[in-house]
């Protein structure tokens, strides 16, 4: 019986042309869509901030939860990639704040641009990147997104200018994108990201100056995962309210462990850019699982029980998880299948990074003046 | 899991799971990977654990010994008498007391200690100091002498540097770190603009003397572009300053403490992959090895080999390689001091042997060497049996996967070695 009507349906979803996530065994009686509370956000020089609503429908949960768990595997792959040394150099980890990356991702186009720092991975998934193309630049392959040549700090795709090592350099860059977007006049915007850090460094403040004497649509985001390396906000900043940094740039503290917190949060800032009234800040409030970096065992500044807590009480995974099942939107066992499936695309991909052939020796050249006779030896 | 994946590793199995270990180290896997043929490095050599030097500690000194230094560099302008250095003291002999088995980062560690607890002036500061330093080089300081002298800053070093030259302008003696060279460039601006110039642009009224900034420095094995790079040449353009690169613990302490003392602005790069792989027994007391003299590690007849910092081992083994070889005699010169450095000392022994070979891990064009190689052409030409040989990186950026191919490692200075004693 219940397999005659999930052949309906699968028939009606096929002949509508819409794309509907259909499990083995499909209950005719999801959710399609629900609203949920979110935190309201802290508002500085606006009037009102982002709605505290917020719609999700089936697709999108299912979506989110999908390439949030995939972020999730595939950092904990890395981590194990990097332990056998199959991976080298540096590796900053993402897990703990894929919702940052999802829910920014949902506010914003494809088309829009994005710039952020050395935590990179997470968003170069989300920027149009495969997990194949990701491990491979991780493991230093051909395959990889950066022919191999940049590793985990260096991941670029269209729209995405990485992957930057230096702390603060890249948001500069971000404000000349968005200076670019609105010279072309195609209605995109920059997002421009660094972290509790690199709030400190200088050319952050002449990039909120410039920024806001030519109204560019660029919007600011302050990643705050509470420490920057091993230095804790408290001891770094004198006003660790980094939303009000930008002191004459709007400002908004968002939940950066809620997906759809973030979402909205980020469209409203894209609306406020793309309405032309100028730069705005978001300060997304995250954490991070892992340490700073894989050479950071993350538990000498802070206590694992203090990590624990996080896992249990605000992981982003968890969260729209519960929010999904409790509101009959999804099943477990659906859920779990998207578990499975990513599991094997991470393994797949864990594959591919190990295998695939290193970049051939003439690479060295390319990327740097193909006139000069390369030498080093006078 | 991991146990399965030794039996993997052991068994020449094709491997069906997703055992990522087996399908590289496995002989039987090695077939199985389509290796391009440009890809020449054999899955074994994937695990890149073996630096390319070898260090050979040296015995630990009994005595230093140290001689005039060099006249201090005057400006030749028509009106300003100011000089732009002030003249290093003169070190007495200085016997060296007991001594102690420690690292590079120990020796740093030292010389700071020795310094804290010498001048109450002295204050260490940068990011991650308190704790100890990502690289240890300041644990247990902040302990001993409390929280006021040894602190963190925030992430922003040209904030750092300007706030060390003014603290040493003051009078305090500030030692400010910068957590890796390769991140030193925020700070280009004060260094060269604002510390460099000061004493000359007040007329000896204010200087930054006091200042010392301290920075790991130089490839590392797995630090690519942004943990690996020796930004020394971009800071030789800058009269004003002084740049100290140590080859291991013993010279550490005592060019460290050094540049401490030197009444001009230093800059002393530490290299990073010697933290830890370089043990000496170093003496405990503080001692001073002077500024601006290179040191004459091997002597030799027929060929002068000039490097600093981790290249002088390199360049060690490329002198035995030359006399287990070739028969060739290499004079092996470690520079110490690259601001200002011995002319002196390097320009003596080309003329002695006729040929020479400088070797450092930054670029090839622009680097220092190319300073040296045209000081020495100017002094000794009527000397020099064969060109002047610079081995050194590529003009690239320091690459993530191509390390081992970029760095000018022994084969590439025996190579040269070879061209040059066949010229």
């Amino acid at each position: 019986m219940l397999a005659i009507i999930s052949n309906v349906l699968r028939g009606t979803a096929s002949r509508n042309g819409a794309r509907v996530v259909v499990s083995a065994r499909t209950y005719a009686d999801f959710t399609p869509q629900a609203s949920f509370d979110i935190k309201k956000c802290d508002v500085h020089k606006l009037e009102e901030g982002p709605p505290l609503q917020a719609v999700l429908t089936r697709e999108e949960g299912l979506q989110y939860y999908r390439t949030m768990q995939t972020m999730r595997r595939m950092e904990l792959k890395s981590d194990q990639l990097y332990k056998q040394k199959i991976i080298r150099g540096f590796c900053h980890l993402y897990d703990g704040q894929e919702a940052c990356a999802v829910g920014i991702e949902a506010g914003i186009n494809l088309t829009d641009h994005l710039i952020t720092a050395y935590r990179a991975h997470g968003y170069t998934l989300t920027r149009g990147g495969t997990v194949r193309e990701i491990m491979a630049e991780l493991t230093g392959r051909r395959g990889g997104i950066a022919k191999g040549k940049g590793g985990s700090m260096h991941m670029y795709t269209k729209h995405f200018y990485g992957g930057n090592g230096i702390v603060g350099a890249q948001v500069p860059l971000g404000a000349g994108v968005a200076l670019a977007c609105k010279y072309l006049g195609k209605n995109e915007l920059c997002v421009c990201l660094y972290g509790d850090g690199a709030a400190n460094q200088g050319q952050i403040f002449e990039t909120y100056n410039m920024a806001s004497l030519w109204k560019l649509p660029c919007i600011f985001i302050c990643e705050n995962n509470k420490y920057g390396m091993g230095t804790s906000v408290e001891r770094a900043a004198a006003s660790t309210d980094y939303f009000k940094r930008g002191d004459f740039i709007p400002g908004l503290r968002v939940d950066g462990m809620d997906v759809l917190c973030v979402r909205e949060a980020t469209k409203f800032a894209a609306e406020h850019c793309r309405s032309g009234k100028g730069p705005i800040l978001m300060e997304l409030q995250t954490y991070r699982y892992h340490g700073h970096s894989m050479s950071d065992p993350g538990i000498s500044y802070r206590t694992r029980e203090e990590i624990q807590e996080v896992r249990s009480k605000s992981d982003p995974i968890s969260m729209l998880k519960d929010r999904m099942l409790s509101n009959n939107m999804a099943s477990v066992e659906e859920l779990k299948e998207i578990d499975v499936e990513v599991r094997k695309e991470i393994e797949d991909a864990a594959q591919f990074a190990t295998t695939d052939p290193e970049p051939p020796l003439d690479d060295l050249l390319r990327g740097t003046n193909p006139w000069t006779k390369l030498k080093s030896v006078s | 899991m991991a146990a399965t994946r030794l039996f993997l590793r052991a068994s020449p199995v094709k491997c069906s799971l997703t055992g990522l270990t087996g399908g590289v180290h496995s002989s039987l896997g090695s077939t199985l990977l389509k290796l391009s043929p440009a890809c020449t490095a054999k899955p074994q050599a994937q695990r890149r654990h073996a630096a390319h030097f070898t260090f050979h500690p040296e015995p630990a000194p009994s005595q230093y010994e140290s001689r005039a230094t060099n006249p201090p560099l005057t400006f030749t302008g028509t009106e300003i008498e100011e000089q732009v250095f002030i003249a290093d003291t003169h070190c007495m002999n200085v016997s060296a007391g007991p001594t102690q088995k420690m690292n590079l980062f120990q020796s740093v560690t030292s010389a700071l200690d020795n310094t804290l607890a010498g001048d109450p002036t002295a204050v260490i500061f940068g990011e991650d100091v308190a704790f100890g330093g990502v690289f240890r080089c300041t644990v247990g300081l902040r302990d001993k002498y409390g929280k006021d002298r040894v602190f963190n800053t925030p992430l922003c070093e040209q904030g750092i540097v300007g706030f060390g030259i003014g603290a040493a302008a003051a009078g305090a003696t500030a030692i400010a770190e910068i957590q890796f060279a390769d991140y030193i460039y925020p700070a280009f601006d004060q260094i060269v603009n604002e510390a460099a110039k000061y004493r000359y642009r007040s007329g000896n009224m204010f200087d930054c003397g006091k200042l010392t900034i301290r920075a790991p420095w130089g490839c590392v094995g797995h630090g690519s572009i942004y943990h690996s790079q020796c930004p020394e040449a971009f800071f030789t353009h800058c009269p004003g300053i002084k740049i100290v690169v140590p080859r291991g613990p013993v010279q550490a302490k005592g060019l460290l403490l050094s540049c401490i003392a030197d009444q001009n602005p230093c800059i002393f790069f530490e290299p990073k992959i010697l933290y830890r792989a370089a043990v000496e027994q170093v003496p405990t007391e503080a001692y001073q090895i002077p500024l601006s003299q290179a040191e004459v590690l091997q002597e030799g007849s027929d060929l002068t080999l000039v490097a600093w910092g981790t290249q002088v081992h390199v360049l060690k083994e490329v002198a035995a390689m030359a006399q287990e070889k070739l028969g060739v005699s290499c004079e092996l010169i470690d520079l110490r001091t690259i601001l200002p450095w011995d002319t002196e000392t390097v320009c003596k022994s080309v003329v002695k042997t006729g040929r020479l070979l400088i070797s450092h891990e930054a670029p090839v064009t622009g680097g220092f060497a190319a300073e040296i190689s045209s000081t020495v052409q100017e002094e000794c030409f009527l000397n020099l049996e064969a060109p002047i040989s610079r081995v050194c990186g590529y003009d690239t950026p320091f690459p993530h996967i191509f390390e081992p191919f970029y760095i000018p490692d022994k084969w590439k200075c025996f190579e040269a070695v070879k061209r040059m004693i066949n010229y």
